[in-house]
């Protein structure tokens, strides 16, 4: 008990450090996965790209990353055996955030894909099933975490499948498809924000104090919704189109208006990798912050700290602006055959995969889930070619992620304990 | 770099190489005209000059062919049987050597269509290259049919243009059986070995226009799945 009272604030502000790193490293990281497919597709430039980014996955980390916080720093581990001992639990944590921190930068100097969300998870089962007892981790909640890595790209590709096949319909499959762009185009938009702000109204801002009835909230959401698709049909009509009777011109015409909307996807996918990802980095913060509050009492019902989300906001725009363009460069280099039209699909599914994830709480892979949705593109044969081999290495670096994280959390942990006790 | 994206995931499409390829081989087919009016004003040395262009073709449409099978990995997921892309390329490629060998044996041989059978020959010659521009034509329109995702009109329109092609090819082959016919009349007064040579001009030429149909009939196999 002792330890939490002279050390409190020591251990506060280092855990509110490393946090602070690791959120960089989340945004410097991960940016290229949640910016990637736009900027691939030349529906954005790389700076266009950085300032969406900064905007939206701030807006995504505070008004709906408060639920998957809860979950990160408390649903993983029961932490009823840590009562007698809480000083374990706050060293638990750092030491998670050490771990999946130092892992992220090895993994980025390296090259390798790696998911923040597995090593965040992974380090917390590890230094609590290792460090302290196999009983105090609350298997059925890592379960169903690890259960959600494989449902949620599933669902993002089934999403994609179908999103994909209904423009083929409704827009390619046409007598004008430029006419029937510029008609049904709209209509994704409408859905891209019907989705990301009802989810944000109905689960995120009670963790900012507002609390807003259903009714209201799918009042709001449709209000929302409507904006962005006037918006997003305001730009569409800006567009300068060469007239021709040439179909391939007509398609080039119609990926412009594509393109439109790859800019609201791309909005979307930095919002919801803002929700989802931002709790890697704080949630661990969120419980030593709330157990040192407490003077040790491990609150099972505390409100997050005012200053946690936007730490961890400004802690993903940071790495954003200083190592997101060089991630972005070296995308764009890499260019892919990817239209904003074969696109789109991939990443309006995989946004409201997350944002729907989010709202449950769930913390799940961003990368997994844009990846999942990729490859439901292709099934609707709407990509050209997609690389398995990449694949297959993307999905082994997630597997090794786990116990790199888990392996990496004990040994920090026993590193603190002893330096403190 | 590419590991630590989602942009890794997306692979090279090989449909855009695929066009580019048949656009340089109807670029090389597309000199035997012109190959074939200088031989029969009997400037051998023309001749000669656009017989190395064909080769120059050729060997670029070969080394397309072969950056496209080396382009194509194990382990790429397309919309298209990878098989399918192979062989397309591989029946793509034998046009522009089919015309590399016509000129070759004409030259080596210094060859001369005989004068009455000129008009003819070379309305044949004319014919049979349209049949590879209609190939290359609906070749070209891959990158639609990805748009579309392989289905409804832009199918039907692709479809259209293979019947096109077959109803060219069905015109060489009446020509040719003319020529054949007007080829065995003159015989009698011509040096046997010119003969038999000629016949198989005639036979290579012919070629050309099958060799487009089947890259149309594959394109066809292509969109059937």
């Amino acid at each position: 008990m002792d330890i939490l009272a002279n050390y409190g604030s020591t251990l506060v502000i280092f855990a509110a450090i490393v946090g602070f790193v690791m959120a960089w490293g989340i945004g410097a990281n991960d940016v290229a996965n949640a910016m990637g497919t736009s900027v691939g597709s030349k529906a954005l430039t790389i700076k266009q790209a950085i300032i969406i980014a900064m905007i939206f996955e701030f807006a995504g980390a505070y008004l709906a990353g408060g639920e998957v916080t809860s979950t990160i720093r408390k649903g993983i581990i029961d932490s009823s055996f840590y009562i007698d001992t809480p000083e374990l639990l706050v060293f638990g944590m750092i030491s998670a955030l050490l771990a999946a921190g130092t892992w992220l930068l090895i993994a980025s100097y390296m090259g390798w894909p790696v998911s923040t969300t597995h090593s965040i998870v992974g380090a917390i089962v590890g230094f609590s099933a290792i460090g302290v007892g196999m009983h105090t981790v609350d298997w059925g909640s890592v379960g169903g975490i690890v259960g959600s890595w494989i449902i949620t790209p599933l669902i993002a590709g089934v999403f994609a499948f179908v999103i994909f096949n209904s423009a083929q319909k409704l827009i390619f499959d046409t007598d004008n498809p430029l006419a029937s762009a510029k008609k049904w185009v709209p209509l994704y938009m409408f859905l891209a924000g019907f989705v990301l702000s009802l989810v944000t109204i109905k689960k995120g801002l009670k963790h900012i104090g507002l609390n807003i009835g259903s009714v209201e909230g799918y009042l709001y959401a449709i209000a929302v919704a409507v904006g962005v698709a006037i918006i997003g049909k305001f730009f569409i009509s800006r567009l300068k189109f060469k007239e021709s009777k040439n179909r391939r011109a007509n398609y080039i015409n119609v990926e412009k208006v594509f393109a439109v909307l790859m800019v609201i996807t791309a909005c979307g996918m930095a919002f919801a990798h803002g929700s989802n990802d931002v709790a890697n980095a704080i949630g661990p913060l969120a419980a030593v912050v709330s157990i040192v509050g407490n003077d040790g009492e491990i609150a099972s019902k505390s409100a997050l700290a005012w200053w946690i989300l936007p730490l961890g906001g400004i802690g993903i725009v940071a790495g954003l602006a200083l190592f997101g363009h060089r991630v972005i460069a070296t995308i764009g280099k890499g260019i892919t055959h990817l239209t904003p039209s074969r696109g789109f699909a991939a990443e309006l599914a995989a946004a409201c995969t997350v944002v729907v994830a989010s709202g449950t709480g769930l913390p799940i892979s961003t990368t997994q889930t844009l990846v999942g949705a990729v490859l439901g593109v292709g099934m609707a044969r709407g990509i050209a070619a997609i690389n398995l081999g990449v694949v297959r290495n993307i999905v082994v670096s997630w597997v090794v992620t786990l116990p790199v994280g888990a392996g990496l959390s004990i040994m920090f942990f026993w590193m603190i304990k002893g330096a403190f006790m | 770099m590419s590991g630590n994206t989602i942009l890794g995931v997306f692979a090279k499409s090989p449909l855009k190489p695929l066009e580019q390829h048949i656009r340089k081989v109807n670029e090389c087919a597309d000199l035997l005209p012109s190959f074939f009016v200088a031989c029969t004003a009997g400037d051998w040395d023309k001749a000669e000059k656009i017989r190395k262009d064909i080769s120059s073709l050729e060997k670029a449409a070969d080394k397309m062919k072969r950056d496209i099978r080396n382009e194509l990995p194990g382990g790429i997921f397309m919309p298209v049987q990878r098989t399918d892309v192979l062989e397309l390329v591989s029946q793509q490629d034998k046009i522009a050597n089919k015309a590399k060998d016509i000129s070759g044996r004409i030259l080596g041989r210094q060859l001369v269509i005989p004068a009455e059978l000129s008009d003819d020959f070379n309305s044949y010659l004319t014919r049979c290259i349209d049949a590879i521009k209609q190939a290359a034509d609906a070749i070209n329109e891959l990158d639609d049919l990805l748009e579309t995702g392989f289905r409804g009109r832009e199918v039907k329109l692709v479809e259209k243009m293979i019947i096109e092609l077959a109803s060219i090819e069905d015109d060489t082959d009446y020509m040719q059986i003319k020529l054949r016919r007007a080829l065995m009349a003159l015989e009698e007064n011509m040096n046997p070995i010119d003969v038999m040579f000629l016949y198989q001009i005639i036979e290579w030429v012919g070629d050309l226009a099958d060799l487009a149909e089947r890259v149309g009939a594959r394109l066809e196999i292509m969109l059937a799945r």
